[in-house]
């Protein structure tokens, strides 16, 4: 009799051997408490948080805590029902329109998680004779949302414009197309062309959909993502999104102009067969959208942030993701696995964490430690963190 | 040389620059498990033959794909529609 966990065995292999040298289990830590945005206590150290999505620091925020209190007061602490029944009460639409206010669009749909909004909308719009035109490098949201629907999958080479528009075609005469981009890829923080693209996929007929997750809130002047800050938003037929990075809860959700976007509603799985978010929770991302409409300061900072930890990794002579900082992430190359493992247990010894992401996740079979800043890191954290690598890096060997 | 044989000798020049372990290809050379090539390979090679072909060969077919003579019977079959 077969095990159907045999399939995994490798993996097993792969992770005893790497657990027998007596690393700590990078996949498993523990944060037994939260300070702020920026720091918490792992294993009775405290440690700084530097791969977290809390790019914009709104997780403590005052009003955005007294907002979801009250919710929990007010509506109870879960809807137990879809959003399409029982499941949406008035701080669902209020979150909804805190999404069209910061987008400045007509329509938005809250999903219950970043994922199952790229899962929904995407197997939803693109039907079984139509094309899905995606970048290589798309989150695993993306290319589930492809597995999930029945249209024709296109990869492209990453961030090739030539390659986008060959493929775009190539497509038969009539057919649908969608074309699907990020903003920022979170594996190396890189951004996208999307000033070219979009038109590109505009001049050959495709619909676009540009997933921001790791721009939100940051990029672009009112905060907008990559699309705005290249002038291309108003191009853009579908914006996702999600309130488990800069918005600082859980939840997703995708804004659009199209005029019959509402149908949506009705005929997308992932929104239909699953229970709305409690109300607590889209009341303090309502309450995080709007703090967040005016957060050029924090903008201005976190760009401070970038920068400097970007320069300063250089100068120590690690091999980053990116030639320039593009994003709030900040990617260090490490040379294999279990030397990428080694500098995140001698970082986290430092009182440091950071990510580590290995293949399939990276791009290139690539083992990286992902930094991830937040607005509410100071200046003299970023001198910190750069000490912490310095020290640990030369440690392991990575740096001379 | 007929459309068909011209096609295979056409992919197999393609294969040649992934082909790191030196395997003799054949019609019956399998992708993953003979050239052990990885999804990366996969994606390389393939948008090479999309743009030498001028086709385009999705992920949904190239599922369908295991072998080089049923890509090379692929690539025919695009190319004539």
């Amino acid at each position: 009799m077969g095990d159907l966990f045999d399939k995994f065995q490798p993996l097993i292999d792969q992770r005893e051997a790497l657990l027998s040298t007596g690393l700590t289990d990078p996949f498993n830590l523990v944060m037994e408490k939260v300070i702020s945005p920026t720091v918490a206590i792992c294993s009775g150290r405290k440690t700084i948080l530097l791969g977290t999505y809390n790019y914009m620091g709104m997780t403590f925020d005052p009003d955005v805590i007294a907002a979801g209190k009250q919710a929990l007061d007010e509506y109870g602490s879960g809807t137990t029902g879809s959003r399409v029944l029982n499941g949406t009460y008035s701080p669902h639409k209020d979150c909804e329109a805190a999404l069209k206010d910061f987008y400045a669009m007509d329509h938005a749909m809250v999903f219950s998680t970043g994922y199952q909004a790229n899962l929904g909308i995407i197997s939803t719009i693109a039907g079984k004779d139509d094309y899905i035109v995606l970048d290589i490098d798309s989150h695993a949201s993306i290319y589930d949302g492809c597995a999930l629907g029945n249209a024709n999958i296109v990869p492209f080479r990453h961030n090739d414009i030539d390659a986008l528009e060959k493929r775009l075609k190539r497509i038969p005469e009539g057919a649908g197309k969608l074309v699907v981009l990020e903003g920022v890829y979170s594996m190396l923080g890189d951004i996208a062309p999307l000033k070219e693209m979009v038109a590109v996929a505009k001049a050959n007929g495709a619909m676009v959909l540009v997933d921001e997750a790791h721009s939100m809130g940051f990029i672009g002047e009112q905060g907008r993502g990559v699309a705005e800050a290249q002038g291309v938003i108003d191009e853009v037929d579908f914006v996702i999104g999600t309130f488990s990075k800069s918005v600082g809860t859980v939840g997703g959700f995708c804004v659009s102009n199209h005029p019959k976007f509402e149908i949506l509603r009705l005929v997308c799985r992932p929104y239909v067969f699953t229970a709305s978010l409690p109300p607590s929770v889209v009341a303090t991302a309502a309450t995080s959208i709007r703090k967040l409409m005016h957060g050029a300061d924090k903008r201005a900072h976190l760009w401070e942030n970038s920068k400097k930890l970007h320069a300063g990794l250089k100068a120590l002579g690690f091999t980053l993701g990116t030639e320039t900082p593009q994003s709030a992430i900040i990617a260090v190359i490490m040379p294999d696995l279990e030397k990428g493992a080694m500098m995140w247990e001698a970082l986290l010894n430092e009182g440091l964490y950071v990510n580590l992401a290995r293949p399939p996740a990276t791009p290139a079979n690539m083992t990286l430690l992902r930094c991830s800043l937040c607005a509410e890191h100071s200046s003299a954290q970023v001198d910190e963190i750069l000490g912490m690598f310095a020290a640990a890096g030369r440690a392991i060997g990575i740096i001379a | 040389m007929t459309d068909r044989a011209d096609t295979a000798a056409r992919i197999l020049a393609l294969i040649e620059p992934f082909n790191k372990k030196g395997v003799a290809v054949t019609e019956a050379t399998r992708f993953a498990q003979d050239l052990e090539w990885d999804s990366l390979t996969v994606l390389d090679f393939v948008a090479n033959t999309e743009d030498e072909f001028d086709i385009l060969i999705t992920m949904n077919q190239q599922a369908e794909i295991e072998t080089v003579g049923q890509l090379v019977n692929a690539v025919v079959a695009l190319k004539a529609a």
